[in-house]
């Protein structure tokens, strides 16, 4: 870890000028993902800016359109215990408490909690080459050790995958997120966020440097009858996904009028298939039809070495979930 | 004697000081003007290094100095010197030796500087230029080049497998029954909760105190002494609490080296912590694949053992295991093959993990036993107990205890094995298909030579004390226990001491062999002060001179005559009237050997388990194991219960969790840290019962002590694996069994 020097900004504006500065500097809110990354020397910040002190922007909100704002600095365990997401938004509850443990949700920040790094072995170790480390140096994970990376939506420059649960709960909501900038304010849809590696994969989304994200809006609705998250790991908990999957349904005289499934642990970004969910509107739900949506979601889905297996195990984990979600309590 | 203490459930006398955090570790020992050191590994797994560029790391403010393979001082010549107690045949690694890279993760380069901080920055800018060559890790991709072992000391404790007995490759062909097939599993690491760390303190010219995280003061010493030229009476190693170890701390580790150069060269304090990562950048279980065919009888009876197993070593040691020899130990059989041999690879020298070799071992074992009874149609209980035996068939020789068939016996009926299903995927709740395995574990219980003393002073105190090691396994405890019945005091007045190399001489502490070795040890010092104590009372009352030992009962702190005309005397009341108000005798504890060389001498255990698997998704959920352990005298049911209890939870671990994942293109670990190389999580352990069938083992030795450290493990994976079995009709033969092995 190098040396690094430190300042609080006490308005998102002042840290929008201080960053678009320094094109060095970093953003620090719970660091739980920050540090680690300095201490293995793949984040060299020469400044950290300090987010922490910023008022306001912890607070978890109604909206008026009776949707919710989660403020940026919000911790992700009050998020997940907070009584109106509990209430209106259970998925995005389970998918919280699904990921980490409770010493780093209590110290993780919903805003970080999107900008969280992939955990590919190969981004991890400096000695190895990484092209979303290190641009055009390569990508050591396509042929090498990749039981964790993706099976959908890579390209032969990246295979990494986003490891949030959180995100893949917030994709299948809807969900906005609020950025401001040392120019002023935008709206970015969720599902336009995160992005595809392409041949450029060190931009994990589409935030510029300089912005930050203020707080992030769920619309009303937010589909708390029926509804599962679903996580596969190597272990029971305080592991990264192999395949997860947020599901929620909307029905209504017995049939689905709205579906929504989106996967975490196989792409570089929550994976949502609008054609599958548009496949099960006004069906009435069954195996059948979540196993047909589940051969949609999965469609060019691509095997590596290590990982083939995850492609199977999505479509089980879909229809399973899809199942579950049918009688969530139970 | 009078067991007061031996036997009961007493809380960890240490327990207190680990939770409030006044125990201390090897690193946390300060000391004015200490330089923190930081190491540097290689990211090749052979070849040379050409170039390293220190100038960078030399600028950063702080640095006092790098050191490389250039630069270093110069050592002990001979390989012999850097042997330590537990080093195998071969030449054992020297940290900076010359250019050449023999392992990735070699240590290359250390910083030292003024702070922890500074040394690990300046350790980030040093660059490296290697001359690559192929390297070979893959044990799978190298068994061309599988071999014997070479033999040395460690073959003493470590025997090569028996000499073939029968035709077994014939008897096989001719058996109706058959099983085997192809085990491997690879690498595991230690991961103790306390990384390796050293803190030398640079007392003068020539004279160390080093605070080591070992399991051996004495092993640390001796190789300190050796490699760097020092009197041994000028090296002092302190290690009198270790944050677990599981083996890792049976050898010198790079970091002892590394920081003991750093202080003699420098002339100064100097501390070496290695961090997570580099856990992973020294000794470790070593990759094993094992092949079974076992032949039996129409009736079940085992007709033919054939196992064979290659092993993976370093290129510059033999590191060995007792891996094959445990089957005919346990079942007999007329015809036994049994093979082991050793592929050298590209990488680091193995080294002993919990149950060495044993857990290895008897994997396939009772797996092909779980298959063999299967196939019989029987019970792999009742199997089991048609192919018992009371004699350790590769020697000929009984056992001097063996209370196995009490083990299946509690154990099955704790667990409700009666209620069985034999057919495979009989049993489910909902989406989980539900079984119930059981396989069986031994360990050998053996005992070194050791020393101990015991102090007895004026303020009513007793003292014992050690060189040995207590890493989380209970060794305060249980000494002091025994301390406490030898010479009749209560346990507030007992103290033992250990940890140290200025104390009596005990060797490494591994192999479960530190309860029977430590606690004889400290009952002849006992007795040696018994003895003292009667000489005292007769140098000073008359009334003693014609009693003998065996006439005295030592309780409640007095010599208690059996004749009651003889009044008794206070120990307080000899140690007042002795020269410094102190009575001490200091003893060795020597295995009895006459006895024991008649008998085999082993710990056993039967452990049962119930697994759920997710139908679709493979998901194992081990929800109820139950151990039965067959292990001499327990001395204290609560620290015995914590160990197996551990034992049991690596157990699950090891057959479902662990595994260090390489990249065999380069060599290198890939998942070194406790995010990504996972063991058990608190929601992956569920109900764990434990039960002690004790034995009554006078061979062994007084106390009739056998060990518990590893016969936790062995048998937990295999019994975990046939209850996979019994619920998927799958059988998995590799380890960790994973998720999309069971799809």
């Amino acid at each position: 870890m190098n040396n690094f020097t430190y300042i609080a900004a006490d308005t998102p504006k002042q840290a929008a000028n201080i960053i678009s500065q320094n094109p060095d500097a970093a953003f620090i809110a719970g660091g739980t993902n920050l540090i680690d990354l300095m201490k293995e020397n793949i984040a060299k910040p020469n400044q950290l800016i300090d987010l922490n002190k910023i008022p306001g922007l912890d607070e978890i909100t109604e909206l008026p359109d009776a949707g919710l704002r989660l403020g940026a600095l919000a911790r992700n365990a009050d998020t997940a215990y907070h009584p109106l997401v509990q209430e209106r938004y259970p998925l995005l509850a389970d998918a919280i408490l699904a990921g980490a443990s409770a010493q780093l949700r209590n110290m993780a920040t919903n805003g970080g909690n999107l900008l969280q790094r992939t955990r590919c072995y190969y981004f991890y170790d400096i000695a190895t080459p990484c092209n979303k480390r290190e641009p055009g140096s390569g990508c050591a994970a396509y042929d090498g050790y990749n039981r964790m990376n993706a099976i959908l939506g890579s390209s032969e420059h990246c295979v990494a995958v986003f490891p949030s649960d959180m995100c893949v709960a917030l994709a299948a909501l809807n969900a906005t997120v609020n950025v401001s900038g040392a120019t002023g304010e935008r709206q970015i849809p969720f599902n336009e966020f995160h992005r595809l590696p392409g041949d450029t994969p060190q931009l994990d989304n589409n935030l510029q440097h300089g912005e930050i994200i203020t707080s992030i809006d769920l619309p009303p609705g937010g589909l708390n009858k029926n509804y599962s998250y679903l996580k596969l790991r190597d272990r029971t908990s305080y592991a990264f996904a192999l395949v997860s999957i947020a599901t929620a349904f909307e029905l209504k005289d017995g049939l689905i009028v709205d579906a929504r499934i989106a996967l975490g642990g196989v792409a570089h970004k929550p994976w949502r298939v609008t054609e599958a969910e548009e496949f099960l509107k006004n069906k009435q739900p069954a195996k059948e039809s979540f196993t047909q949506a589940a051969t949609l979601i999965l469609k060019g889905a691509v095997g590596l070495k290590h990982n083939a297996f995850k492609i199977e195990l999505a479509k089980r984990a879909i229809v399973r979930n899809c199942l579950t979600a049918l009688n969530p309590d139970k | 004697m009078q067991q007061k203490y031996i036997g009961k459930a007493i809380s960890r006398v240490d327990g207190p000081a680990k939770v409030t955090g006044t125990a201390k570790y090897a690193a946390e020992y300060n000391v004015p003007d200490l330089h923190y050191g930081y190491v540097v590994n290689s990211t090749i797994a052979n070849g040379e290094i050409e170039k390293i560029n220190l100038t960078k790391a030399a600028m950063v403010d702080g640095v006092v100095k790098i050191y490389t393979h250039e630069n270093r001082p110069s050592t002990a010549w001979l390989s012999l010197n850097y042997a330590d107690m537990d080093a195998p045949p071969g030449k054992p690694f020297v940290p900076m030796h010359n250019n050449k890279v023999v392992y990735n993760g070699q240590p290359i380069a250390m910083v030292v500087a003024k702070s922890f901080e500074v040394a690990r920055y300046a350790a980030s800018l040093i660059t490296v230029e290697y001359k690559a060559d192929k390297s070979d890790t893959d044990l799978v991709a190298n068994l061309q080049n599988a071999r014997d072992p070479k033999k040395g000391l460690a073959s003493f404790l470590k025997p090569p497998p028996p000499k073939p007995k029968g035709n077994a490759a014939k008897a096989y062909e001719a058996a109706p029954l058959k099983a085997g097939g192809s085990f491997y599993h690879g690498v595991e690491h230690h991961n103790p909760m306390e990384p390796f760390a050293t803190t030398v303190v640079y007392e003068d010219k020539d004279k160390l105190k080093i605070y080591d995280k070992t399991q051996g003061s004495v092993n640390t010493q001796m190789y300190v002494a050796n490699v760097f030229g020092l009197k041994f009476k000028d090296v002092r190693v302190l290690s009198p609490f270790v944050g677990g170890a599981f083996g890792s701390g049976l050898r010198p580790q790079y970091q002892l080296f590394l920081s003991v150069m750093a202080a003699l060269d420098m002339q100064c304090n100097v501390r070496l912590t290695l961090n997570r990562h580099q856990m992973f950048t020294f000794g470790h279980r070593p990759a094993t694949l094992q092949n079974t065919f076992y032949g039996a009888d129409a009736d079940g009876k085992l007709q033919s053992i054939q196992h064979e197993s290659v092993a993976e070593t370093s290129t510059y040691e033999d590191y060995t295991e007792i891996v094959v020899n445990w089957a005919n130990m346990i079942y007999p059989s007329p015809n036994v093959n049994l093979q082991y041999k050793l592929a050298p690879l590209n990488m680091a020298s193995p080294m002993d993990m919990r149950a060495p070799g044993g857990a290895t071992g008897m994997h396939p074992v009772e797996i092909t036993i779980d298959e063999l009874a299967h196939q019989a149609g029987m019970d792999p209980v009742e199997f089991r107990l048609l192919n018992y035996t009371d004699e350790d068939e590769t020697t000929g020789k009984p056992y001097s205890s063996k209370e196995l068939k009490e083990c299946f016996k509690q154990a099955a009926e704790k667990f409700g094995w009666a209620k069985r299903n034999p057919q495979p995927r009989s049993m489910r709740r909902g989406h989980k298909l539900v079984g119930w395995g059981m396989a069986t574990g031994i360990w050998e219980a053996m005992q070194v030579p050791t020393r101990a003393e015991a102090i007895l002073t004026a303020d009513g105190k007793l003292t014992v004390r050690s060189a040995t090691a207590d890493f989380g396994t209970g060794t305060y405890t249980v000494m002091a226990q025994i301390a406490a019945d030898a010479m009749g005091m209560s346990l507030d007045n007992v103290t033992f001491e250990l940890g140290d190399s200025d104390m009596p001489f005990a060797p490494i502490s591994g192999g479960s062999f530190t309860a029977a070795s430590c606690g004889t040890a400290v009952q002849a010092a006992c007795l040696g002060l018994k003895k003292k104590l009667l000489k005292k009372a007769q140098s000073t009352n008359a009334e003693y001179k014609s009693v003998n030992l065996d006439d005295i009962a030592f309780v409640d702190g007095q010599l208690q005559p059996t004749n009651s005309a003889v009044k008794p005397i206070a120990y307080t009341d000899l140690a007042a009237a002795s020269k410094n108000k102190q009575i001490a005798s200091k003893n060795m504890g020597w295995p009895q050997m006459m006895k024991q060389r008649k008998y085999t001498r082993a710990a056993h255990s039967a452990i049962f388990a119930e697994v759920e698997v997710d139908e679709d998704f493979g998901v194992v959920k081990v929800t109820r194991l139950v151990s039965a352990i067959a292990a001499g005298k327990i001395l204290n049911p609560k620290t015995a219960r914590s160990q197996i209890l551990g034992g049991m939870v690596w157990g699950i671990s090891k057959a479902l969790r662990e595994e260090s994942v390489m990249d065999h293109r380069i060599g290198r670990f890939m998942n070194t840290n406790l995010g990504e190389y996972h063991t058990p999580v608190n929601a992956d352990i569920h109900q764990l019962d434990v039960i002690f069938v004790e034995e009554d083992d006078q061979i062994v030795n007084d106390l009739g002590i056998k060990g518990i450290g590893e016969i936790g493990l062995v048998g937990v994976p295999p019994a975990i694996a046939n209850a996979i079995f019994h619920a998927t009709g799958k059988r998995v033969r590799n380890l960790p069994i994973k998720l999309n092995d069971l799809m």
